[in-house]
This record gives structure tokens, sequence and C-alpha cells, in this order.
């Protein structure tokens, strides 16, 4: 008995330290460095709270947060219907397994390909002479070319479900696999429609898949600075932006403090999402 | 302290390097060391300006060591040199950024006696004053943040104390880029920046301490305000400034913000944006995809800004003498001439003048007719015979510098309220 426990501390030892090392350990000290003091090129360590209370009371920070949560919302609606829409027909009504693997590699390859390249590759596409715009023109369909398709919110949101999608169909696609096709034939023997059966059996049961979906792309999102960057030209801010550029001028507390409450904010976020579904139970 | 043995040009990088390598040879000291030299590498960093891979292959063809490059954004420069001394032996940075790592005493004061061209630098970089009659203009210029007291100040003097901060390597003067082609009229003011003729074609850049110098020669060419001093506002005179931008961002004025040299390429050329700030080198990038863009003299003059090299404090020995040895040959004139043949100016001009042909030294440096085909270092061609430089002469543009990059007394917040510009 004693002699397995003593395996057992020793099993989870190496991921344990890892997880202090390299998760635990960097949010202390970010956490710690939030309360030092800046000057315009050193940090001091002190504990005020300085860095909060100007962050707190700017009325600039509301209006980042909000339009933070504004892009993780959006892309995550769209990022869901299309994830769930892909990952439906690649389980259900693709019959063969190896054209379902097949297809589902096809779905990754553009991800073979670095995601700033993917994204920059948009701009030329949407410029005022771009691809888009002279397409549209030649057919008619518009006299003058449209400024809101790129560096726009427009750009940022298309960007986001360009690149994070991909993370919605596996999860989705992989629970779906998952459900017994026996209830789907009892469903229909019980005379359900397909309406019916989708929403009263298949998507209860890919729950777990959607929910683990939308933490990675809210959280990749929450997360993002250079998308926003890029595909806004710098004229959008979210919070990422804004730690950006408080290190960039060496405000570290400052950066610090930010990313405390990004931090908060996206775990209450995911905490609350999780109050839906027990992740643990259904896996 | 270890010392190394020297020795003369070896009679291969004399023939090279031709006549050149004769007036290099007029000069007192430029040497090649023996084995021991090829061992040594520095590590210098600095903007992508004059970080050329170009420059480190010159360095070792004829000094030997090895030239480390890193090229970084300017924030990033500050960043590293303010908080990484050990990361870097030779920084090569702005005046405006000297003003702020300088007082963390990681840089170390370079002793005047041994720059072997200290004499031939241009006023600007001395005693602020291009000729004996110029204005000095506001802002942080060259020469307050250019000497210091000592080996080992941290302060900065006004006279010519004999101890550098920065060996001044290149400067230009810099103003609106505009494309020609869809403006179809001529431009001669920074207010036009913010007409609304060219709402969401406008673009200004991201970078906090030279945006708001742009915006201050736009808000005086517009009659909103006259600063006593552009280079040190106000807290008021920031709100004012950011407050017309503000305003003129939410009237959809600007395409977009540009932070990296590339991107102020892309929109000129792609047409996303017909007016914008610019950086010399930019236009001609523009220019040579066959797209008009000029580099357009405006009224009120230029805004100005000057780079130099600095020295690591934890330099010393053999690395040392080899980074003064870089120093004397930086202003040689090689160095100059690579710069000015892309449009910035050489702080040795003369010494440059050797490495130039002569049509290449009368457009560049003297605003005249270009007798042939004109070429960068690259060898493509920027500018046919018969073009003429914007804003002509050496002394035309650098005698018309309204104010140099700055960073004021108020800075931290300028740049909160910078980034409440972006955001807005």
């Amino acid at each position: 008995m004693r002699n397995n426990s003593v395996i057992g501390w020793l099993l989870a030892a190496p991921l344990s330290l890892v997880l202090l090392v390299f998760l635990v350990a960097p949010i202390a000290m970010i956490v710690v460095v939030s309360f030092w003091g800046a000057t315009e090129w050193s940090i001091y360590p002190a504990f005020q709270f300085d860095n909060y209370e100007f962050l707190l009371t700017s009325d600039v920070t509301y209006r980042v947060f909000f339009n933070t949560l504004k892009y993780a919302a959006i892309t995550w609606v769209i990022t869901l219907l299309i994830g769930f829409t892909v990952a439906y027909y690649l389980a259900f009504h693709i019959r063969s397994l190896t054209w379902q693997i097949a297809l589902f590699l096809l779905c990754t390859i553009p991800f073979l390909t670095s995601n700033i390249i993917r994204m920059i590759s948009w701009i030329p596409f949407l410029g005022r002479n771009g691809i888009a715009n002279s397409t549209l023109m030649s057919m008619g369909v518009i006299d003058e070319p449209l400024e809101w398709l790129l560096f726009s919110d427009f750009s940022v949101i298309l960007a986001f479900v360009h690149l994070y999608t991909l993370f919605m169909v596996v999860p989705i696609f992989n629970t779906m696999m998952r459900i017994d096709k026996s209830l789907i034939e009892a469903a229909a023997d019980a005379g359900a429609t397909g309406w019916q059966t989708l929403w009263h059996v298949i998507i209860p049961l890919t729950k777990p898949g959607i929910m683990i979906g939308t933490i990675f792309v809210v959280a990749q999102v929450m997360g993002d600075f250079i998308t926003v960057r890029f595909m806004s030209g710098s004229q959008s801010a979210n919070v990422g932006r804004m730690i950006q550029n408080d290190i960039g001028l060496l405000q570290y507390p400052s950066a610090s403090a930010t990313a405390v409450i990004l931090l908060i904010t996206v775990l209450l976020l995911i905490g609350t999402l999780l109050r839906f579904v027990d992740i643990r139970r259904e896996l | 302290m270890t010392t190394i043995s020297k020795v003369r040009y070896s009679r291969r990088s004399l023939l090279k390097s031709g006549g050149a390598a004769v007036a290099a040879a007029a000069l007192p000291a430029p040497m090649v060391w023996g084995q021991e030299t090829k061992d040594i590498t520095l590590r210098q960093f600095g903007t992508g300006v004059s970080n050329l891979n170009e420059v480190a292959q010159k360095v070792k063809e004829d000094l030997g060591f090895t030239l480390e490059m890193t090229a970084l954004d300017s924030d990033s420069v500050t960043q590293r040199a303010a908080t990484q001394p050990d990361s870097f032996d030779i920084a090569d940075i702005e005046y405006w950024i000297c003003k702020k790592v300088w007082p963390t005493g990681n840089l170390q004061a370079m002793d005047t006696s041994k720059i072997a061209n200290y004499d031939k630098i241009v006023g600007i970089f001395r005693n602020g004053k291009l000729t004996p009659e110029s204005v000095i203009a506001q802002g942080t210029a060259p020469h307050t943040v250019g000497f210091t007291s000592g080996v080992n100040g941290t302060d900065f003097v006004d006279e010519e104390s004999g101890y550098m901060t920065l060996i001044p390597t290149i400067y230009n003067a810099d103003t609106l880029g505009i494309r020609p082609d869809l403006i179809g009229r001529p431009i001669s003011n920074w207010s036009e920046l913010l007409n609304p003729e060219f709402a969401g074609k406008a673009s200004i850049l991201d970078i906090s301490s030279i945006g708001i110098m742009d915006m201050a020669m736009v808000v005086e060419s517009m009659g909103e305000y006259t600063y006593p001093d552009k280079g040190n506002m106000t807290k008021e005179e920031i709100d004012l400034t950011l407050g017309i931008f503000t305003e003129a961002k939410k009237a959809g004025q600007f395409r977009a913000f540009w932070k990296s040299f590339d991107e102020s390429v892309n929109l000129m050329a792609s047409g996303e944006v017909v007016i914008q700030s610019m950086w010399s080198p930019a236009i001609t990038a523009v220019r040579s995809q066959g797209i008009p863009c000029v580099y357009q003299p405006l009224e009120e003059g230029y805004r100005s800004w000057g780079g130099g090299i600095g020295l690591s404090a934890s330099l010393s020995g053999m690395e040392l003498d080899a980074a003064y040895e870089y120093i004397n040959w930086y202003l040689s004139g090689w160095v100059g001439g690579f710069l000015m043949r892309q449009g910035y100016y050489s702080a040795v001009p003369e010494t440059s003048k050797n490495f130039m042909s002569e049509d290449e030294w009368g457009f560049w440096f003297e605003g005249k007719e270009a007798q042939g085909d004109i070429t960068n270092p690259f060898g493509d061609v920027m500018e046919k015979a018969g073009a003429v430089r914007d804003g002509g002469s050496f002394y035309d543009r650098m005698g018309a510098v309204a104010c140099w990059n700055a960073v004021m007394d108020e800075n931290q917040y300028m740049v909160r309220k910078w980034n409440e510009f972006i955001a807005a």
C-alpha cells in the first residue's frame, strides 16, 4: 500500500514539475510584477495598486475589453456554425472511414503553413484594388471598391474565423464519431424528423466537443494581438495589443496587470461555460 | 586587458578595394589585425535602417572580425538597450532613444580623441548648427544628447566635452510621402494629411514618439496651435494634439496605421493610402516598383532624425579596441556612401564622397540633375537620367528641419494618450 502511493507520487511528479515550472511559476511572476512600479526604462519591486487603479479607472480599458469580447463572441458563433456543419457532414454523411479520414486531412492542409502567412494573404485579396474588389467590379455588382473589406472589424473577424474554425471542427467531429449510431436509428424509429434528431439527440451528445472547441476558440481570440494589428491596420485595439504596447514601452508592470485581468476574465468565462457541461463526465 | 598585434592592410584587401583603399590608407589608422581578430565577434543591434548584412560582410573583409546584426523595431531596440545590456556590444540607436537609454548607464562614453574623423563630423552633431547661421530646430536635437561629462557619465552636457554618447552615423529629413498620380494636384503643407479630400486614404505611423511629432507638424500647419516646443509638449498640448487626430480617426480619415517599414511600402504601393508619414527608402522602394511616389517637401519644413552607434558598458579589452576600429571604419566613407546611395546622409559626408560616383554625389548630396541612371547599392535603378532628388540638396533639406524626433518630459502621459488614440 505504502509502496503504491510512493509510485503514484513518482508517476505524477514529472507532469507536476513541468506544470509548476512552466505554468504556475510564470503566472505567479506575472501576478507579482503587476504590483511593481515602473519608470521609463526600468521596473522596481513594490507593492502598489497604481497599475490596477489606472487600468480599472480608464474608460479605454473597458472599451478595449468590450471590443475583445465582441471579437470573441462573433468569432465563436461563426466558427461554431461552420465547424458543426463540417463535422456533421464528415461524421454522418460520409459513410466510409477512408473518405472521412481523407476529407478530415483535407481540412487541415491550410494549417500546414504559418498562421501569419494565412492571415497576411488576405490583405492583397481584400484591398481596395484587390482581387475581391476587382472581381466584384468587373462583374458589375459594385461600382466603387468596398472600403470595409480590409482594415475593418469585418477583416479581423474573417481572419479569426479562417484561423480558428479547425479548432472547432476537430473536437466536435471527435465526439460525433463516438455517438452510437443505433441512437440515431432509434430516434428515426420513434418517428423523429431529421431536425428533431439533430436537436434532441446529436447536439446534446456533442456538447462536450462543442465546449472544448469553444474553449479553444475563445481563449485564442481573447489572447490574440497580431491578427487584430494586421487585419485592422492597427486601427482597432484588443487586450492583447494593449499588453503588447505596454511591453514595447517597457511598462512591464502595467502589462502584467492587464494580463492578470485578462486571465481572470477568461477563467471566469470558461468557468461559466463549464457549468453547462461537465466535460470530465462526458469524455 | 589583452592587447593584440596589428598589421597594415593586407595586399589582397588593398587590391580588392582599389582606389578606395588608397583614400582609406591616407586616414590615420584603419587596420587589419592578425589571426586573433578572426575570433572576435561584435553583436550589433538596431533598427533595420542601417543594420545591413552588407555592412557586416564588408567589416569581415576590411577589418577581419565578425559583426552579428540584429534588426528590431524602435520600441524593441529601446527595450533591449535599456534592459539587456549584456545582450549586445554595439547599439545602433536613434538620438531620442539615447535620451531614454543613456541614464541607465548601459552604454559607455566614447573618447573623441580616438575618433579619427571627429573633426569632419557635420555640425548638427557637434554644436547643433549645420552652418554658422543655422537655427537649432525643436525636439531632441542630436547635439543635446550627444555629449556626456566623462567616461562614466550618465548625464548630458551642452558643450563638446570630448566624450560622445553616440557616434553619429546616419540621419535624414522626413516628410510626407504622396502618390502624385492618385492625388493629381500639388501638395505643399503638412495639414493635407487631415484634408477630408483624402478620407480613408491617409495613414500615420504608429510609433508614438515619432508619430506625435508628425501630428504636431500637422496641427501647426492647420493653424490650430503653435507650440512653444513641439519636442516637449505639456499635458494640455498632448491632449489637444491627440484630440484633433482622434476626431479625424473617428471620421474615417485613416486607412490604417503602420509600424514597420514594409507596411508603409505596401500601403502606398497598393494604393490603399495616397498620403502618409513615410521614410525615405520606403519612397524609393515604392518607386522602384514603377509606381510614382514623391517625398514631398513641405512649406513648414522637415521632421528630422539621427542615429548613431553606442558601445555597451560591458565592452572592454580587445573587443573595445575592435569596436573603436569599427567606428573609425564606419566614418571612413564606405558605409557613408552605401547609406547615401539609399537616400540617407552620412555623418562625415566628405569621406563618403570618395565612395560615390560624381553623378551619385551630385544627385543625392548636391541636389543636381542625374546625368545617367542612379542605382542603389544593390544595383536596382532608382532614378533615370534627368531626375532631381525631392527636396533638393543636403543643405536645402537639412537646413529646413523644423523639429527632431523627441522624447518628452511627459512621455509616459503621451504614451498612454497615444494608446487611447489607437483604441479610439
